[in-house]
């Protein structure tokens, strides 16, 4: 059986460029958005595992800084998402 | 060392999932039903809401819109499901390795540990309420107390996102006042027997003389008033450490009712190399072959039988299935469900006793093939190969009973 995924306005599928460390960690490079446009992750302020009730699901979730703002991506497995602002 | 034991429980478990995931359904009524049109119509789980209409798991999906015209119906999701199981037993595996889950939505958690006390036990479980709810998006209900009944019991008591607490001295105040069907195993039919003698509570099955339980309930009487007394000292499993399978079996409510011979002999084709092929898979044969019937009008019976080798060959299975079928079936109406079961296991290798009249090439080959099949299967999905049979018709070979298979919880003991 394959796992019934589900779509919103609020919650966004992105391509994420990741880099996975010598000891396996998981750092989020830069977002790309679904017009193309490429944000790169400044810093990744706080890994936690948590869900989102934004845009409902759960997952990984990596507090990110990108032109000085925080947002939150997260690790569905194996989508990435983000929540969208309105 | 006083035992330390939680009882973890999702809340409305499907629901909640599906409520997390689709934001706009969140503030209406919801229900998780099966598939109408495969005649598994039923509720599964209902949400807060949809519980306040007064429907109840198990009902037909028309009942239950009767009672909640704008219930909001939406079919099951096993695969997230599981996943969110395993996330919660991931959540108490940083607690404790003695995990043991009963069904994908209940587990027991055994905290203790020397000098640990009960308001420590407490402070874990609010922890673990807590992860739930923030890590996961839906909420859990946590019964604390010293044995796997009363934590049971207590994540009963307050829902949801609750932490109930039992404790050796205010169990009589908090367990004996419950209904007596609250307790593990009063099942329809035990509590019609206890109310018989005027045993309404917990508290009457706790008070009442052993030997008068066991005259009314023979053996488990007696396992009752343990039960209700607190000493209950049953072990909470090791989380890896799987019981050993007793049997193997698989059944199903069909797209429609079977209404004769070719259609009983597809399902049990179909049944059967499911069966065969999770026989192979954990080195079993079975020594017994048990099938299972309801007809139109819900009246059920099982059926079993010896088989004189030891096998895991689907055809030999679906074979003395359909003997058993033919000697006790007399099609007085046509059938709704059926099951085929593999009992009476031994380990796959063991020595057997060969026979002269049988070509045992024959059979070897036929295992071969099987085995060849499930390698198929395994790489090209389970539909990539199949029995003639199957496509007679196309809504009942297209079961896979197999990978549809979910896991319910099993017995206590």
């Amino acid at each position: 059986m394959v796992e019934r995924t589900y779509e919103n306005d609020i919650k966004v599928y992105v391509s994420v460029d990741v880099r996975f460390d010598e000891g396996g960690n998981i750092r989020p490079l830069r977002i790309i958005w679904e017009d193309g446009r490429t944000f790169e992750i400044q810093r990744v302020l706080d890994v936690r595992r948590a869900a989102s009730l934004k845009a409902g699901g759960s997952g990984i979730r990596f507090k990110c800084q990108i032109n000085s703002k925080e947002t939150y991506l997260f690790y569905e497995q194996p989508r990435w998402f983000v929540e969208r602002i309105k | 060392m006083q035992r330390i034991i939680l009882h973890a429980d999702f809340n409305a478990f499907y629901a909640s999932v599906e409520c997390l995931h689709r934001v706009e359904i969140r503030d209406k009524p919801v229900a998780v039903a099966g598939d109408p049109d495969k005649r598994h119509g039923i509720i599964l789980t209902k949400n807060q809401y949809a519980k306040s209409f007064g429907i109840k798991t198990g009902e037909a999906i028309w009942q239950a819109k009767q009672k909640a015209p704008g219930l909001i119906v939406v079919p099951p999701n096993y695969p997230l499901y599981l996943k969110f199981a395993r996330m919660g037993r991931e959540i108490y595996a940083r607690y404790s390795s003695q995990i043991e889950p009963f069904g994908l939505d209940e587990a027991w958690i055994d905290i203790s540990s020397a000098g640990r006390n009960m308001a420590e036990g407490e402070a874990i479980a609010q922890e673990i309420r807590e992860r739930v709810r923030d890590e996961l998006g839906i909420t859990v209900s946590v019964g604390v107390s010293f044995n796997k009944v009363f934590a049971k019991l207590g994540s009963d008591l307050k829902k949801p996102d609750a932490v109930t607490v039992i404790t050796g001295s205010d169990y009589k105040d908090k367990i004996w006042p419950l209904p007596a069907g609250e307790l593990l195993y009063v099942g329809r039919s035990t509590n019609v027997k206890l109310r018989r003698y005027g045993m309404q509570t917990i508290g009457d099955i706790a008070n009442a003389r052993p030997e008068l339980l066991k005259c009314i309930l023979g053996k488990w009487g007696l396992v009752l008033h343990d039960f209700a007394n607190g000493l209950d000292d049953s072990p909470v499993a090791v989380m890896d450490c799987d019981p050993p399978v007793k049997s193997i079996g698989n059944s199903c409510t069909t797209p429609r009712d079977m209404c004769s011979d070719e259609d009983v002999k597809l399902m049990f084709y179909v049944l059967s190399e499911s069966v065969a092929a999770r026989l192979r898979e954990g080195g079993f044969l079975c020594k017994t072959v048990q099938i299972g019937l309801r007809d139109s009008e819900l009246y059920s019976f099982e059926r079993q039988c010896k088989l004189r080798r030891a096998t895991d060959i689907s055809s030999e299975i679906a074979g003395a299935a359909f003997a058993l079928f033919s000697q006790n079936y007399s099609w007085r109406r046509p059938l709704r469900s059926i099951g085929v079961r593999a009992a009476d296991l031994t380990p796959y290798g063991s020595p057997v006793q060969l026979t002269l009249t049988e070509d045992e090439s024959k059979r070897e080959k036929k295992e071969k093939l099987e085995r060849a099949i499930d390698d198929i299967r395994q790489r090209f999905g389970h539909f990539a190969i199949e029995r003639a049979i199957m496509l007679k018709d196309s809504a009942m070979g297209s079961i896979n009973p197999k990978e549809e298979h979910v896991i319910h919880p099993v017995g206590f003991f």
